[in-house]
């Protein structure tokens, strides 16, 4: 039986993991390899790089970081954060990337998915969704929304961390990304992320249900239940977490166990 | 002992590469015939499309080299695609003609009207043909990694371990020397790795599994 995935995501600048860790006895706690390594040993699913450098320039510190992980984590390995051409899609690959994930650019230039589908396959193309609430027609009284939507034109394509809306409906944009050739979809609520109440179930489910493409369901977990509700009230095939598990407040296995004993097939 | 990694300008060789070096293995990364006759056992990574990928391996006269190493009796191992290749023809995208180590044809997963998400991506488990060398000291119901959306139809004596989605699909199939698995034993962690060393002990030893 397919096992839901448990994916940690790890925030890379300039070479380097950002969030804070709980990895005893590192050698440097930093070190995004020795990181991934010991997520491995924990029995993570997949490994997410997100880099947020801001300059081009670095590149070279992440193509190594991917490298090195590759030689020691024989897992799936996920990069995003920055691609914008094809060119930057096989360097990642060429390193040892298995798959990459890309959200602004896709936006931008939807010819991107198609081009990479295409080139190298749909299993390596990770769409990145972020989707915000806008406030609904009926509720919007002029000056302040009274209410923010729930039905489905009321769920918008957001860029820059949520910082711009696009206007685009989710929904519509999830199809198209599929259609485009996209190999899986990495869906984050920009309501729930950060907040640690709970996955966003509506717009994951909604989502899901509307694509034949594994959904991975990202933003808002705090507790051991979310991750259960996510599996359990969604058709989300992964679940990622980034500073939950990096601060120590629930670890990979602790996910697990819980999610198997709830009856959820987990590795 | 040396191993080939057949190199045919399609997917990314560098983990299968890593991964046998991890488990101490020497291997090339080659589509030279001198090369490959030179090695023990040759292994056949892939993904992407069935035709394109065999279009690559015919361009660089691959598959009459293959041919030959197999007849031979040289140990094969193919990997996703390069699995998928082994067999007689392919129906993805159209009819396409495959290598045809391996009786049988890929046709597109047959989830048997579930509504299961096609690619099938993710770990899932091992239904084991207790027989096959492959799988020595890997228990049933092992977790590996799938990533894809065609799948191995076949005589149940060629198969060597079965997964489920939907219906039993065929997660490994073996002809004597020539063997593949369906799911990325270079991305399957402690289980992946047990699997390539069982398949270098077939290459080391000759003890190939009998159907």
């Amino acid at each position: 039986m397919l096992a839901k995935r448990i994916i940690p995501c790890l925030d890379i600048k300039d070479g380097k993991v950002v969030k804070g860790t709980n990895f005893v006895g590192l050698r440097d706690v930093g070190d995004p390899v020795e990181i991934a390594r010991r997520y491995n040993e924990q029995g993570a699913d997949e490994i997410v790089f997100l880099d947020i450098t801001a300059s081009h320039e670095n590149r070279g510190t992440l193509l190594d970081v991917i490298e090195r992980t590759a030689s020691e984590v024989f897992l799936p390995v996920t990069v995003g954060g920055g691609i914008r051409t094809t060119d930057d899609i096989r360097e990642l690959l060429r390193v040892g990337a298995d798959k990459i994930s890309i959200n602004s650019a896709a936006v931008k230039d939807k010819t991107l998915i198609s081009k990479a589908a295409d080139m190298f396959g749909s299993q390596c193309v990770v769409v990145a969704i972020d989707v915000k609430r806008v406030p609904s027609k009926e509720s919007y009284n002029g000056i302040f929304p009274t209410d923010f939507g729930t039905s489905p034109e009321d769920f918008h394509v957001v860029i820059h961390g949520g910082r711009t809306d696009t206007g685009i409906n989710a929904i519509e944009w999830a199809k198209e990304v599929e259609r485009l050739g996209a190999g899986e979809i990495l869906l984050t609520s920009m309501d729930t992320d950060g907040v640690k109440k709970g996955f966003d179930l509506e717009i994951t489910k909604i989502i899901s249900d509307a694509v034949s493409i594994p959904v991975i369901a990202s933003g808002g977990c705090g507790s051991l239940d979310d991750f259960y509700d996510v599996f359990a009230q969604t058709g989300a095939a992964a679940a990622l977490a980034a500073s939950l598990f990096h601060f120590g407040e629930l670890s990979v296995p602790q996910v697990k166990n819980y999610l198997k004993e709830k009856g959820i097939p987990a590795r | 002992m040396k191993l080939a990694i057949i190199d045919y300008g399609a997917g990314n060789l560098r983990s299968v590469v890593k991964a046998f070096n991890f488990i101490g293995e020497e291997c090339v990364v080659t589509s030279d015939e001198e090369t490959i006759r030179s090695c023990s056992g040759i292994v056949l990574p892939g993904v992407g499309a069935f035709r394109e990928a065999i279009n690559k391996l015919e361009a660089k006269g691959l598959c009459d080299i293959l041919k030959k190493e197999a007849e031979n009796g040289k140990a094969l191992f193919g990997i996703c695609l390069g699995m998928q290749m082994l067999f007689e023809k392919s129906y993805e995208f159209g009819e396409t003609e495959g290598l045809g180590f391996i009786k049988g044809s890929v046709e597109k997963i047959d989830t048997a009207g579930q509504n299961l998400k096609i690619p099938h991506i993710g770990w899932n488990t091992l239904e084991l043909n207790e027989r096959s060398n492959l799988f020595n000291s890997i228990e049933n119901g092992s977790y590996v990694y799938f990533v894809h959306s065609f799948a191995a139809k076949t005589d149940g004596k060629n198969v060597s371990a079965y997964t489920d989605y939907g219906s039993k699909v065929v997660a490994a199939a073996e002809n004597k020397n020539v063997m593949g698995t369906q799911f990325h034993p270079e991305k399957s962690g402690e289980v992946g790795l047990k699997i390539l060393k069982n398949f270098c002990n077939t290459v080391r030893h000759d003890n190939f599994t009998c159907n």
